[in-house]
């Protein structure tokens, strides 16, 4: 009995994971027959409100226009605004390559909680500026997941508070404690040079009208401001620790 | 026939396997276990794998309804819908063009009002009276309202900052006037001022660049050393004047993050603390640093040693005598190392504040910091506590319980934009984290994350929610974006559980399109929720093991003339019969009473209801007074005195 139950339910399962045409059938069947289920002492419902995959007309045209208006916002690209997105997939990039020596390079966790906090973040970044620039026709500067470049590197050295070679190899020399400070002050300096930029692309005519680049703009402004008084506030903590370093 | 009857089966099966609960908790009564909260959610998660589709997609949903969804009017259709505010049978509904007013007296068929347009971003709206405030804060605002935004980098044409609108004719907003900020207004919070009957202030959080002086005289970004009147680590309050809101005005520009030094983060995630007890044990040296102990790497260690080897002549590896000495020495090695070099001066914004004018306080989500906040003067909010969170989170909006014991936070990683609710995210980040408030004191509880895993097309985040007023009781309704809806129970508040949903798939196949729910919010009987790019969407709770008929029909006598979820009202309970068996059923729930007993005075409660007149009012004081006597031997005496009350109430009152 017990088998015979358990094979059903895997049927069910592989029917859930590979029909996702039958799919909404089987929840409303599910909801119905839980609540008539005696063995379950709860009255919790599942339910699916049975939506049809075909549109009645009313609802068709008000997708064809809200995907009419995707298009029509994807058609005005502004030039400083696609600076700024390919500028900052470099920047991003960099920051990723910084980080990802963190579990490798330290042994304090919170360095390592912050690192993988910056890499997680500006991965999502990466990959919606990307999609960005990508959906305007224009060049998308691609990233490797180690966050090492894989088109020139040149423009990037130019940016605000990116890192020299000189100053990557030796955050890569670096270890423990050593790394941690150097990563603090150097990723302080780095998510200053982000926010400068941030600044630089406002006071730029025409730039930012998109609203999504105003957001995302915006959003790595503060987000790096506070990042930068976290890590600020942890580099005075090695400082009092140990001053002479 | 036979499919169903399997299925049933298989809902069984996942019945017994999957039931959550929050623990037991024993209590003086020898015979009384006080059961907590148990529900049973479906499994697998009906929310994993939905099927995508802009006004199609799959949906699941679980204790909770959907009443309707209407989409929006095409003349927002593709633009982002924000923020919610309600008045009488109104919802206002802000939109990246505008503001739309849906008429929700048959919440089965929501109507349009009036569609207005004036472009910003976010367009945030609040209500007081016949004034409506919405947020601006993009680029693009205009003065005119106009859509063909704002090219210059310096316009005399931009609007940031709050708009005000009469709504006397909600049909016909009439714009009278704006207070143009420095940052513009990401969003607002209206503050009603008890004392106050004349005026209504506004809180302006906002967190993007300063705009330059030249398009708005007396705004700098300097820091405050350079230049006092500098627009950063400060908030704007605006005062409004009832009789003559064209008057209104920024009155004050508190810094409320002054002398905001390195408060203590909230405590070390659980591995954190089983390393420092491993390395205490091991005789480790700890050390404080920022308010948290700390494990004294070997790099910081060993010179030190080397030195007290060296002071006493020796050569060689450390005695244990030299490990005692630095040992003792170490608290003021660490306190005399040198003070803090670099000025702390805290966040430069907030993101959001709730004020709850009920206690004088506000919470503020303000960088990476949470602040409480006192607001007994409106125009000079001083600043009572500050938390920080050892996960980075950055906090972006907060909510109080009814009684305020109790504070929550939340953090939107990624800025809404983000799909931060994947199998990958860890559950600390872009969660909410609860806290306990006792006084001006906030005492880290737990974190609550939506527990469904949703894809890398879904934008999902913790956003912004309101308490349901459930007697008795912390529940919150929450808006996650494309990950839905969740309503969680944080009663108790190191244990916060999940109890209702909603959710769709994502709003596109094939790629990451802004969309789900930005809020929702309990008004009136109703859960309301603003959907990005669906519309607005209207859902119900259903009944269930975790909230019981009579506790959502209590929920449904508690009414508003008008909300603003940021200006968080008392929740406040006509005494009704719905109420105390609210109450009853609440102590059913948790085994504080036998079975008997609470059967017992079901039967006396009915048997009152069907009395009238002072015949009815006798017998409700009489069980009263009998429930009364109970208490001492329930497992939850508060909540028994509470239905005593309860019944007293409704034999004064009938």
């Amino acid at each position: 009995m017990t088998e015979s139950i358990s094979e059903v339910s895997r049927y069910l399962a592989s029917l859930f994971r590979s029909a996702s045409s039958l799919r909404a059938g089987v929840v409303s069947i599910v909801a119905l027959s839980s609540s008539i289920t005696l063995g379950c002492a709860s009255s919790s419902q599942l339910t699916n409100s049975d939506v049809p995959r075909v549109l009645d007309p009313d609802l068709a045209r008000l997708e064809r226009i809200y995907r009419a208006r995707e298009d029509s916002i994807r058609m005005v690209v502004n030039d400083a605004d696609a600076n700024f997105m390919s500028g900052m997939i470099h920047h991003h990039a960099q920051a990723l390559v910084m980080s990802a020596l963190a579990p490798t390079h330290s042994s304090n966790s919170a360095i390592k909680t912050l690192t993988s906090r910056i890499i997680n973040a500006q991965k999502d970044e990466i990959a919606v500026m990307q999609r960005w620039l990508g959906e305007r026709g224009r060049p998308v500067p691609e990233v490797d997941t180690s966050g090492t470049m894989t088109m020139s590197q040149d423009h990037s050295m130019h940016m605000p508070g990116m890192l020299s070679p000189q100053q990557i190899d030796s955050l890569t020399l670096a270890h423990n404690e050593e790394y941690d400070r150097l990563f603090l002050r150097y990723m302080i300096q780095h998510h200053n040079g982000a926010v400068g930029m941030v600044h630089d692309l406002f006071a730029t005519d025409g730039a930012a009208q998109d609203d999504f680049v105003f957001k995302l703009a915006s959003d790595i402004q503060v987000d790096q401001i506070t990042e930068v008084a976290r890590m600020q506030k942890m580099l005075d903590e090695f400082m009092r620790a140990s001053p002479n370093r | 026939m036979a499919r169903p009857l399997v299925l049933a089966v298989m809902a069984l099966t996942s019945c017994t396997s999957s039931t959550m609960s929050t623990g037991s908790l024993s209590v003086g009564s020898p015979t009384l276990t006080l059961q907590s909260l148990q529900v049973t959610p479906p499994s697998p998660d009906p929310r994993v794998g939905l099927r995508a589709g802009l006004f199609n997609a799959e949906e699941a949903a679980w204790n909770m309804r959907i009443v309707s969804t209407t989409p929006p009017p095409e003349e927002f259709v593709g633009i982002t819908n924000s923020d919610l505010a309600f008045k009488g049978n109104y919802a206002i509904q802000g939109n990246y063009s505008g503001v739309q007013v849906w008429d929700i007296s048959n919440p089965s068929n929501p109507t349009t009002v009036t569609t207005f347009v004036c472009p910003a971003s976010q367009s945030d709206v609040s209500v007081f009276g016949n004034l409506m405030f919405v947020s601006g804060e993009g680029m693009t605002g205009r003065l005119d309202c106009s859509d063909e935004g704002v090219q210059e980098a310096v316009s005399h044409d931009r609007m940031r900052g709050i708009r005000i609108f009469d709504i006397t004719d909600i049909r016909n907003p009439d714009y009278i006037t704006n207070v143009q900020t420095c940052r513009g207004s990401h969003t607002h919070t209206v503050l009603e001022d008890p004392d106050d009957q004349d005026n209504v202030y506004i809180y302006v959080s906002g967190s993007a660049p300063v705009r330059p002086e030249e398009e708005l005289a007396g705004c700098s970004d300097a820091l405050p050393s350079d230049d006092p009147n500098s627009a950063l680590f400060r908030i704007e309050v605006i005062r409004v004047p009832l009789a003559s809101p064209e008057d209104a005005a920024i009155v004050s520009s508190p810094r409320i993050f002054n002398d905001l030094v390195a408060p203590p983060e909230h405590g070390l995630a659980p591995e954190d603390i089983l390393a420092l007890a491993e390395a205490k044990a091991s005789g480790a040296f700890i050390v404080e640093m920022g308010g948290q102990e700390r494990v004294l790497s070997s790099r910081m260690l060993d010179p030190m040693l080397r030195d007290i080897v060296a002071a006493r002549g020796g050569s060689g590896p450390p005695s244990a005598a030299d490990s005692a000495t630095l040992r003792a020495a170490l608290p003021e090695l660490i306190a005399s190392a040198g003070a803090n070099p670099l000025e702390d001066l805290g966040p430069t914004q907030c993101h959001d504040i709730t004020v709850y004018p009920h206690l004088g306080l506000a919470g503020g989500a303000c960088g990476g910091y949470g602040l409480l906040l006192d607001i007994s003067d409106p125009i000079d909010p001083t600043r009572l506590a500050a938390v920080a969170d050892s996960n980075f989170s950055y906090w972006h909006s907060a909510t109080f319980n009814n009684d305020g014991t109790k504070i929550l936070f939340t953090d939107e990683w990624g800025g809404g934009g983000a799909p931060k609710c994947r199998a990958t995210d860890p559950k600390e980040w872009g969660a909410n984290a609860l806290f306990s408030l006792n006084g001006d004191k906030m005492e880290f509880e737990s974190y609550f994350k939506l527990p469904a895993p949703q894809t890398s097309l879904e934008n999902c985040v913790a956003h912004n929610g309101s308490l349901i007023p459930i007697p008795g009781r912390d529940i919150m309704v929450q808006a996650w974006y494309q990950g839905g809806i969740s309503i969680f129970d944080w009663t108790d508040v190191s244990q916060p559980i999940e109890i209702a949903y909603h959710d769709r798939g994502p709003t596109d196949p094939s790629r990451m399109g802004m969309g789900g729910s930005w809020s929702v919010y309990w008004y009136n009987g109703l859960l309301v929720s603003s959907e990005i790019a669906r519309g607005l969407d209207i859902f119900e709770l259903t009944a269930s093991e975790a909230i019981s008929q009579n506790e959502i029909d209590a929920a449904n006598t508690v009414k508003f003339e008008h909300l603003n979820s940021q200006g968080q009202p008392e929740l406040v309970w006509p005494y009704s019969f719905s109420l105390a068996r609210a109450y009853i059923d609440q102590l059913e729930r948790s085994h504080a009473m036998p079975a008997n007993r609470i059967d017992n005075i079901r039967t006396r409660l009915a048997d009152a209801e069907n009395d009238s007149g002072s015949a009815q009012r006798a017998s409700l004081a009489g069980l009263s007074s009998r429930i009364r006597g109970m208490a001492a031997q329930s497992g939850d005496a508060g909540k028994v005195q509470m239905l005593a009350d309860a019944l007293e109430g409704l034999a004064e009152g009938g």
